[in-house]
């Protein structure tokens, strides 16, 4: 089974599957169990934070019909051709389907327009402001989210591999100095917890190694999707330090050092977590 | 009224140049009424006060469920005199500068703190002293 079953690099609907108006879910399962058995969630001793969840937790997301962020995935397939704002566009009006394979294992990226970073979620804001004539979603509405992990999904298996050289470069460092600075009145830095700590028991939590290789995950705690971006501010405001706002630029550095330091781990949006 | 982080400072590198060596960090009482451990079982199991059980088993049979980052608190209060149990919950950095455990009393040199928190230490003077009279009480390993 493993070795024969084919991976999904290839289109995700099949057209005869799409004649019989077969939900894509479906049509995809074989391949994606494949996937997840193969795929592994530990590279050169960097850990998915699957490892770190119950077993329980582990078959809720492993089986994509009950895997409750695939009502997202599901939500994001379905906007990525439904035609939003004044240009009448969607995003398939402009991309090719099976085109976004890999996108979300490279984010974010360094954008010369912007001088900047830019993460998935900036993206597709981009797109909906600047070429389809909508407007921009916060990160965490409900088609934000369903868009991302669609995105996400797209990905399914690939390495995280982001680009921090170059331009990209004194971003990867303010990131790296944000993850080992202790702060908030707890006084304690990302590294000193994930790096340090994990495997160890925080009271009832098991903490990982806080990889954002599953991003968007749906969280139990949360009983919601939630971005990289989000998990940083919970983590930040658990310190009892102020947290940076979705979208700045200190988050995106930190997404883009916290995205190298877990490269190589498979995608595996969307990730359930306690 | 807290008091400053400075006179507690102060106390403290006192207290390391009498005593020798950083192990041996003690740190004087912060208030005159002496601590009432009862009191002070209830505070580290305060859960809005960064609770010691994130980190630390301790024996109280009704909290099954600790962390195990920092070592086991039972026995604590044979292992140490109140004044170095004192200067580990005021600042443990003072005695490891790469600890994990919060400071529970100093408000200075912190990164970014809550605005609902800031100035503000975790723990009043007097919960110190309640927590190090309750862990003076821990004599059984
Ligand atoms: C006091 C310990 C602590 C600190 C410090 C801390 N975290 Fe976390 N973090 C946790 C716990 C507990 C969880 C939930 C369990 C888990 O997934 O590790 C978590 C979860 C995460 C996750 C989700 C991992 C997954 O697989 O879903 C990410 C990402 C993360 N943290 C990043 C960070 C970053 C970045 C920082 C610094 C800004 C940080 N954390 C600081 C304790 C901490
Ligand atoms: C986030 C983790 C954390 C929290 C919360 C925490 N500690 Fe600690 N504690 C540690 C660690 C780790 C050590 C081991 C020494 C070190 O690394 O500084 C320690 C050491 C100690 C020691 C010395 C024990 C020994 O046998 O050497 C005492 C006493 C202590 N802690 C008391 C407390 C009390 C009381 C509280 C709550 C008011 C508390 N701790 C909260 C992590 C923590």
């Amino acid at each position: 089974m493993r070795r024969t079953s084919r991976r999904p690099d290839a289109p995700p609907r099949a057209a005869l599957a799409r004649l019989l108006a077969v939900p894509a879910l479906l049509t995809g399962l074989a391949a994606a169990v494949a996937v997840a058995a193969e795929a592994s969630h530990e590279v050169e001793g960097r850990r998915s934070g699957w490892l770190y969840n119950s077993p329980e937790t582990q078959a809720l997301q492993d089986d994509e019909f009950i895997n409750p962020g695939m009502f997202a995935v599901e939500r994001g397939r379905t906007l990525w051709s439904t035609p939003e704002g004044s240009a009448g566009k969607s995003c398939a009006s402009c991309h090719e389907e099976g085109s976004m394979r890999g996108v979300a294992a490279r984010y974010p990226v360094y954008d010369e327009k912007r001088g900047g970073l830019v993460d998935l979620t900036t993206r597709v804001n981009l797109m909906r402001t600047e070429l389809m004539g909508a407007p921009a979603l916060g990160y965490e509405a409900a088609d934000m989210l369903a868009m991302t992990a669609y995105l996400g999904r797209e990905s399914l298996g690939m390495p995280m591999q982001v680009a921090v050289d170059g331009p990209a470069r004194p971003f990867f460092e303010e990131g790296r100095a944000f993850y080992f600075a202790r702060r908030g009145q707890l006084n304690l830095s990302c590294a000193q917890c994930h790096d340090d700590l994990a495997g160890r028991k925080l009271r009832g939590d098991t903490i990982s190694q806080g990889q954002i290789n599953g991003f968007p995950i749906y969280r139990l705690l949360w009983r919601a999707m939630g971005s990289r971006h989000r998990m940083f501010e919970w983590c930040n405001t658990s310190l009892r330090a102020e947290p940076y706002p979705a979208g700045s630029r200190e988050y995106l550095s930190l997404e883009l050092y916290v995205a190298w330091r877990g490269r190589g781990l498979p995608i595996e949006t969307p990730a359930v977590r306690r | 009224m807290r008091r400053g982080r400075a006179a507690v400072a102060g106390l403290a590198l006192a207290a390391l140049a009498a005593g020798g060596g950083a192990g041996a960090a003690e740190l004087a009482p912060l208030t005159a009424q002496p601590g009432d451990p009862a009191r002070g079982r209830d505070v580290v199991r305060d859960l809005t006060k960064a609770t010691c059980l994130i980190c630390h088993a301790l024996p109280i049979p009704e909290e099954p469920n600790p962390g195990n980052i920092g070592p086991n608190l039972a026995g604590v209060g044979a292992r140490f005199s109140a004044g170095e149990l004192r200067a580990r919950v005021v600042d443990a950095t003072t005695i490891n500068p790469n600890t994990v455990m919060p400071p529970y009393f100093r408000t200075e040199g912190l990164n970014r703190v809550l605005a609902r928190w800031r100035g503000q230490t975790i723990y009043s003077a007097q919960e110190v002293e309640d927590v190090v009279a309750y862990l003076g009480t821990l004599r059984q390993p």
